[in-house]
């Protein structure tokens, strides 16, 4: 994992200082609220619907032990004993005080964590592969890349006004578990004649407008990357919309002008970077790489795990995955326990994670925009040690992908910005489904519930995604279809009129009833959707 | 009726106005009527509110219910924790 260096960790100090200072003043009244609202927000703490919210920047999702042994602490601390995992690989903490935030930064900082740039029109927390590292099918580790781009974007200076917020996706694997193109920069990393470099996409996102993020460049190699990225932002930052909220995004501006055009004022801006020679030096990049060189693996590890026990065989065949090196398993620690609240783990839930981490995960986690924890560095041999201690803790839910591992934002129960509740209707269809015994049959589902069009919940991502909409002062759910966020990313299709909060439950059963009936040997629910087309859903949803 | 409300500026606690002061129970409010810009001016400046705004209300059984859900939901607590309800009696939908 990256540590901090000098200048790193005199940032984050001074900025809590910095804050410290203007908390201080407001709570003097020496700044009136307009004063201060940007100067919390940029440091992560918005005003939401009961209390402040601080949102804690998890970079590409990686953490150590001692680091999520904070964030319980903090839970445990300042907050109502818990924290809430989120689609940006962060957490948020809803009961916030302004008078403890200055203290709980200095903590934070104190295991080289920040709340920066968790907010505001800058670029935020660079997302990643949860896997990165340590997945088998990766051309190369795409975490030095997060990294460097992290550096980069820390007050960059060019772009800490932007018309909008930005955010970047890193992968390196053909397999897309960071919904890539659904950023306002996405990278691949590839090999092309046996060198790594990056295809670029921009001009994704979700939200109002949602959009596929079109590919600008086959490929830009590695030394060029940043440069290149920088090309594509300036472009943006000149001729983005500044005038109106809802066109302000990267992905209006790439749309408008058409991606040919785009790309032209990109490569001319980019032959302009070239020349001012503003990537960083090999050396730069290698000492960064070499905080994510392999850990000293073990070998002559043993490959046999003892599934006698079914509700462990349940839970290693659906949340454990193949790890690159022999002997050792990536472990999903589901976030979403049937009638649970997604994303939320107590204060010793979190501390338990840091302890399991310490014993059989070489003191790692990953955070996934699915809103779970990965142990990404676990012995094969310590698998049924390690779920046993879960199960116990009620983390130990067998349900990795499927129709109750949901995605769901706040939604009405904590966000100002809602239009209705989401946690409420991903307990009733989690628990519809655990009482049907369809879990199984359906397979993998990607079930995905923003509570207003900013689509925090990933929504138009769903293979079935749910939209809560404000009808005359009434919540009502619009259900879509057929989303993916992965390599075979596409939008949701709106079924039609939407749902009361019942109502979108039985409508999510007909929709995998008809799946189960029609489905071809193999299929996915996306896979038949895509095969059959909206029509004979809609037929058995509306009839 | 209005009632006014906003945030305890230190602790960021939902609050009511009472007439007098500020309560984390919505059942104190009082009817703000046309007075609600002066007051929130006022008490905003001494700080004993933040980012306090007027709302409809309505009176229920027990006291002043806020006409939207958002508001019902800031009054009672997130509905999915009841464990940390401010307010159980309060419907959330609008009978
Ligand atoms: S999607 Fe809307 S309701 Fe959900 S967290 Fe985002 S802004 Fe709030």
């Amino acid at each position: 994992m990256y540590r901090y260096d000098n200048y790193d960790q005199a940032m984050v100090d001074a900025r809590v200082e910095e804050f410290r200072d203007q908390a201080r003043r407001r709570l003097a009244g020496e700044m009136t609220e307009d004063q201060f609202k940007p100067l919390r927000l940029m440091n992560g703490l918005y005003l939401q619907l009961h209390a402040y919210m601080l949102r804690v920047a998890i970079p590409y999702g990686t953490l150590s032990g001692p680091q999520m042994r904070m964030l319980g602490q903090i839970a445990r601390k300042y907050d109502k004993g818990y924290g809430h995992f989120t689609t940006r690989q962060n957490i948020q903490y809803n009961w916030i005080k302004l008078e403890d935030a200055a203290d709980i930064l200095a903590d934070l900082a104190s295991v080289e964590m920040h709340a920066i740039q968790t907010s505001g029109n800058c670029i935020r927390n660079i997302s990643s592969d949860q896997y990165a590292g340590v997945a088998a099918d990766e051309v190369t580790d795409p975490r030095p890349w997060a990294e460097l781009l992290r550096q980069w974007s820390s007050f960059h200076p060019e772009f800490s006004y932007l018309p909008r917020k930005f955010k970047i996706a890193v992968i390196a694997s053909a397999q897309d578990r960071a919904a890539m193109r659904l950023h306002d920069i996405g990278l691949e990393l590839v090999k092309k004649d046996g060198v790594i470099g990056a295809k670029v996409f921009a001009g994704g996102g979700m939200g109002r407008t949602p959009m596929v993020a079109p590919e600008i460049r086959d490929f830009v190699t590695e030394d060029e990357i940043i440069a290149y990225v920088e090309a594509c932002l300036r472009v943006y930052n000149r001729y983005g919309r500044r005038d109106n909220k809802y066109k302000a995004r990267i992905k209006i501006l790439v749309h408008e002008l058409g991606v040919e055009e785009y790309r032209r004022q990109v490569e001319e801006e980019f032959a302009h970077m070239k020349t001012l020679g503003i990537d960083p030096p090999v050396a730069e990049l290698d000492r960064i790489r070499s905080y994510f060189a392999d850990p000293a693996y073990e070998s002559g590890l043993s490959e046999e795990v003892n599934r006698s026990d079914p509700d462990f065989a349940l839970w290693l065949d659906r949340n454990v995955v193949a790890h690159k090196q022999p002997g050792y398993a990536i472990a999903n620690i589901s976030l979403k326990p049937v009638g649970g609240i997604p994303g939320d783990a107590t204060a010793e839930q979190i501390e338990l994670m840091a302890d399991l981490a310490e014993r059989y995960s070489l003191d790692e986690l990953r955070v996934t925009h699915a809103q779970n924890i990965v142990l990404p560095y676990v012995r094969k041999a310590d698998l049924y040690a390690l779920w046993k201690e879960l199960d116990e803790a009620g983390l130990g839910a067998a349900n990795l992908d499927r129709i109750s591992d949901i995605i769901a934002c706040p939604g009405l129960d904590y966000c100002s910005l809602a239009n209705a509740r989401s946690i409420p209707v991903a307990q009733k269809i989690a628990t519809r489904f655990a009482g049907n015994g369809k879990e199984a049959a359906i397979g993998e589902m990607k079930l995905k519930i923003s509570g207003c069009i900013n689509a925090c919940g990933h929504h138009h991502a769903g293979h079935i995604g749910i939209l809560g909409v404000d009808r005359k002062g009434t919540e009502n759910y619009q259900l879509l279809l057929g989303g993916s966020g992965a390599e075979d990313c596409s939008l949701g299709q709106i079924t039609g009129p939407g749902f009361d909060e019942n109502g979108i439950v039985d409508a999510v059963e007909r929709v995998t009833d008809l799946y189960l009936a029609q489905r071809s040997e193999g299929e996915r629910f996306l896979d038949t959707y895509r095969r059959l087309g909206m029509a004979p859903f809609k037929e058995a949803i509306y009839g | 009726m209005k009632l006014l409300t906003g945030n305890d500026l230190a602790t960021g606690d939902v609050i009511w106005w009472t007439g007098s002061g500020w309560s984390l129970h919505v059942g104190d409010a009082v009817d703000a009527g046309a007075e609600g810009e002066a007051i929130l001016a006022r008490e905003s400046e001494a700080r004993r509110v933040n980012a306090g705004y007027i709302i409809d209300a309505e009176q229920g059984a027990n006291g002043p219910l806020p006409l939207h859900i958002k508001e019902r939901i800031r009054a009672s607590g997130p509905t999915v924790r009841a464990d940390l309800a401010i307010n159980t009696d309060i419907p959330i939908v609008r009978a």
